[in-house]
């Protein structure tokens, strides 16, 4: 009884602290490149990516899904390490059940 | 694992070549419309589950046993790195644009990403297969 | 009022309070799912602009229009790997629980912490 009052005193602590951090005060919403940083204004990487990928020549990925461009050619390495982990669970399941079939 | 009543089978049989396809539209159009290589592989992987809920796994084990789905898992994982190093015969990085890309919007375009995406779709699809034949038929010594 | 942030701050406290309380093994890997969903969906939702629109490239949308009104594309790309991830934990801890369940008979927390060897 006296666990369950402190967690739920806990995860309301952490939940109020949680909607305080992102309410409209701390943490606009809407303001995709116009966050204020020193000196960059209305610049980031997600605005060059949204000008250059859908170019067919030089410099541009050629595609008109700018999702998957990034996906692909801009951080190609990335799902190759995503591709290596989905590898490594399916030979951890595979591994788990082969040693309960053996011991039958 | 046993199957389930008529009516389940049948809806199952019925819907399978409609899922299997439209799970192919999504791989093929990954750089024309929103999805790709992994929510098409998770839609391929989902007809098969139909089946394999509908009719038990005795009978979808001839159908697709999980040694096919097991090699058919490498094969797309050799796909996606081969890809990967014609960038690096031709002359650029590793896993860098060496196809012909296209005009945009066309479904020959962007060079590589067809491949890839095929790659990952068959390699989604298989290992989620061979996950689930593993869940589902490990302990059935023990029920019999 | 931003509601996107109040919900994904409320999913996660959802999931953080499922995971401390449930004993079943099986309950408390939905709140971990719960946890994880909360999360992509704050990440997602930091890259809206106001009257945004898809970033893609169509007949409708050129690619003039999508350079000036599109949201922010680099999270998706981050949070589609990431739920990929996710994907894999789970089945690693599911295929546990179901082998704690075939050893020892019940899928209770706190009888399984009291048995030991």
């Amino acid at each position: 009884m006296m666990r369950r009052a402190l967690a739920i005193g806990l995860v309301c602590a952490i939940g109020a602290l949680l909607v305080f951090t992102v309410s409209n005060y701390l943490l606009p919403f809407g303001t995709f490149p116009q966050r204020k940083f020193e000196n960059f204004e209305n610049q980031s990487v997600a605005q060059v990516y949204l000008e250059n990928a859908p170019i067919a020549g030089a410099g541009g990925a050629g595609s008109a899904n700018v999702v998957t461009s990034i996906v692909w050619d801009y951080r190609g390495y990335d799902t190759l390490g995503e591709a290596t982990i989905l590898f490594t669970a399916v030979c951890g399941v595979a591994m788990l059940f082969r040693a309960a079939k053996e011991r039958d | 694992m046993a199957g389930m009543t008529l009516i389940v089978k049948t809806a199952s049989r019925l819907l399978f070549p409609f899922v299997l396809v439209f799970g192919i539209y999504i791989v093929l159009h990954g750089h024309l419309t929103p999805g790709g290589g992994f929510p098409g592989g998770v839609i391929i992987v989902a007809a098969i589950v139909m089946l394999l809920l509908g009719y038990g796994a005795e009978v979808a084990k001839v159908k697709f046993s999980p040694l096919q789905a097991s090699v058919s898992e490498n094969i797309g994982s050799l796909i996606l790195v081969a890809t990967g190093l014609l960038g690096l015969f031709v002359g650029l990085n590793f896993m860098k644009n060496a196809l012909p890309l296209g005009t945009t919007g066309n479904l020959f375009s962007a060079g590589f990403l067809i491949p890839l995406n095929i790659g990952v779709g068959i390699k989604v699809a298989a290992g989620l297969a061979v996950i689930l034949y593993a869940m589902l038929t490990a302990f059935e010594e023990e029920e019999k | 009022m931003n509601f996107d942030y109040i919900v994904a701050m409320l999913m996660i406290s959802f999931g953080l309070y499922c995971l401390l309380i449930k004993r079943n093994l099986i309950k408390m890997v939905i709140g971990l799912e719960i946890l994880t969903f909360g999360i992509h969906l704050f990440l997602i939702s930091m890259g809206y602009r106001e009257g945004g629109i898809a970033p893609i490239v169509t007949s409708v949308n050129p690619a003039s229009v999508v350079a000036t009104l599109g949201v922010d594309p680099l999270p998706q790309a981050l949070v589609l790997t990431s739920i990929v991830i996710d994907v894999c934990v789970t089945a690693m801890l599911l295929s546990l629980a179901i082998h704690a369940y075939r050893h020892y008979k019940t899928l209770d927390m706190s009888e399984l912490r009291r048995l030991k060897g």
